[in-house]
């Protein structure tokens, strides 16, 4: 067995290297396992990091070092139906210069950088190695972990758990019940190269800012979801995430919801003249506040996708920042209780603690009715199409037809989808009830 | 851009594959099952119907994201865990 580490990190995403920083920058020894031949190499996401403060309070100026691929100053949001679609633009130049609002990343590159951060504060970061379950001494307690190699336990008195949405430890270790395909969402993603000249004036950037799009409606074909677009340096990063139990019914394949995405006459422009980079897929957990892990056990921590911290509430779609927030948290209260000499649940209970002040639960429990709001039958699959039937009553011009105002229109466009007034005022309320107060 | 195939979109990632298949499915099972969901939800299309009933399932092209034994709903049909460490998908570009 080996010894001799104070906390042993399972996963080298942006939870686990934030934890694994943040423990070596206190003196503690760490080990940083990663199952993957290198950080960000299983790892998959849209990628937008929000809340770059969360990142700037561990690598100061992050971005000069970093590899960021565009800063994120312009926002779109679109709900579409089979030939039209309505959109939401946000622009806004105060998101072009420091603090700044987000970036985007590619994952492989990115999660690389932040576990690097991690070694050159002293952790001892381990690759291709497989964190299969936790150890447990004979009081229960966990006490390192067993690793798919040669003499495989791991001792140290700290755990975090920061393997990802399939988080084996989380639940071996008696912290994330049986997750369902309600709970979690499958993401498929083409990154396709675009020249940066076309890419800068087809989405009329300025140097090296960024956009996203997301999409709501006929682009995932009824099945509850939505899909995305960002803009990476030199290529587009493009996905549909669709929830599984949804998936599963519609009996349709990702691939094909991808394709269909792609060829959406809003979108195809978009990507035209663009050449396929890679094509990739990956869970995410997508139920917030009802799937959240417990976070702490005696000697263990939960962090990042794992513990279900991932904020997909169709206006915030974010996770990097809640995984680097978390994972931080984790390792200074890992770090504490270490000092402490108790790492015990009781003795780790700064986490929970650092979580709650820094904002990271109030989030999740202020908004805890918005998932499953947003992957509401009518929301994905009726009200994108009633929303571009009133836009195209009202905007289209016909000679000889006569103008309607827009209570009719929106009154005929109801009628026609079959939708009854008092539903559309009850998923108002409800609406409100996950977004507005 | 033209549409792709599956086929040439699985020719961007970079696999390699470990000895023995991290995911195994009881065949068993499947033959009593009439949704066959795994065939439908995988990214990769990696699980085939055969006309006897039972799955074939390939693990050397899998994504690893685990989205089959979530969306299968016979318990014990997929057994899933990780393929070995450094085995498996690498992505380069996401």
């Amino acid at each position: 067995m080996t010894t001799g580490f104070d906390a042993v990190v399972a996963g080298a995403g942006p939870a686990g290297s934030a934890a694994a920083l943040a423990l070596a920058r206190a003196g503690r020894s760490v080990l940083l396992l990663e199952r993957g031949e290198f950080p960000g190499s299983k790892n998959v996401s849209g990628a937008a990091v929000y809340s770059p403060d969360v990142l700037e309070a561990l690598v100061p100026r992050f971005w000069e070092s970093a590899p960021v691929e565009r800063v994120l100053t312009r926002r779109v949001i679109c709900v579409t139906s089979e030939e039209s679609s309505v959109a939401l633009d946000f622009s806004s130049r105060r998101f072009a210069s420091p603090p700044y609002n987000a970036f985007s990343v590619l994952r492989p590159r990115f999660d690389r950088w932040l576990a690097d951060q991690a070694v050159a504060a002293g952790a001892v970061l381990l690759c291709s190695t497989v964190a299969d379950e936790v150890l447990r001494d004979g009081a229960g307690r966990v006490r390192g972990v067993r690793v798919r190699r040669e003499g495989g336990e791991i001792a140290a008195p700290v755990v975090i758990a920061a393997d990802g949405v399939n988080s084996f430890l989380a639940r071996g270790a008696g912290l994330q019940r049986e997750l369902t395909g309600h709970d979690l969402s499958l993401g498929v993603k083409e990154v396709i190269a675009l020249d940066r000249h076309t890419l800068e004036e087809r989405f009329q950037l300025e140097g090296d800012q960024g956009v996203t799009y997301e999409f709501l409606g006929s682009v995932t074909g009824g099945v509850a979801g939505g899909s995305f677009l960002y803009t990476n340096r030199e290529s587009l990063s493009l996905g549909v995430i669709v929830e599984i139990a949804s998936l599963a019914e519609h009996r349709v394949r990702p691939h094909e919801l991808l394709e269909r995405f792609r060829a959406h006459p809003t979108v195809a422009p978009l990507v035209r003249g663009g050449r396929l980079v890679e094509y990739s897929a990956h869970m995410v957990p997508e139920a917030g506040q009802r799937m959240l892990a417990t976070l702490a056990g005696d000697g263990i921590l939960v962090a990042g996708d794992a513990a279900g911290l991932c904020f997909a509430t169709g206006l915030y779609l974010e996770g990097i920042n809640y995984a680097i927030a978390s994972g931080r948290a984790a390792g200074e209260a890992a770090a504490d209780a270490l000092a402490a000499g108790d790492t015990s649940a009781a003795g780790l209970a700064g986490y929970r603690r650092r979580l709650e002040e820094r904002g990271v639960l109030p989030d999740f429990r202020r908004f805890r009715l918005a998932p499953r709001f947003v992957m509401g039958e009518r929301i994905h699959g009726l009200y994108p199409g009633i929303v571009t039937g009133i836009a195209e009553r009202v905007l289209r011009s016909e000679g000889g037809r006569p103008k309607q105002k827009l209570l009719p229109a929106v009154t005929g466009e109801l009628r026609r989808a079959g939708v009854p007034l008092r539903r559309v005022l009850r998923d108002l309320w409800e609406g409100g009830r996950a977004f507005g107060w | 851009m033209v549409s792709t195939t599956l086929a040439e979109r699985m020719t961007t990632v970079r696999f390699r594959p470990d000895h023995e298949p991290h995911i195994v499915v009881d065949g068993d099972i499947c033959r009593d099952c009439s949704l066959h969901t795994c065939v439908y939800v995988c990214p990769a299309d990696l699980f085939t119907l055969l006309s006897d009933g039972s799955i074939l399932f390939n693990h050397e092209q899998c994504f690893e994201c685990g989205t089959c034994y979530i969306a299968c709903n016979r318990e014990g049909a997929i057994s899933w865990r990780y393929p070995g460490g450094g085995r498996g998908v690498t992505f380069r570009d996401s």
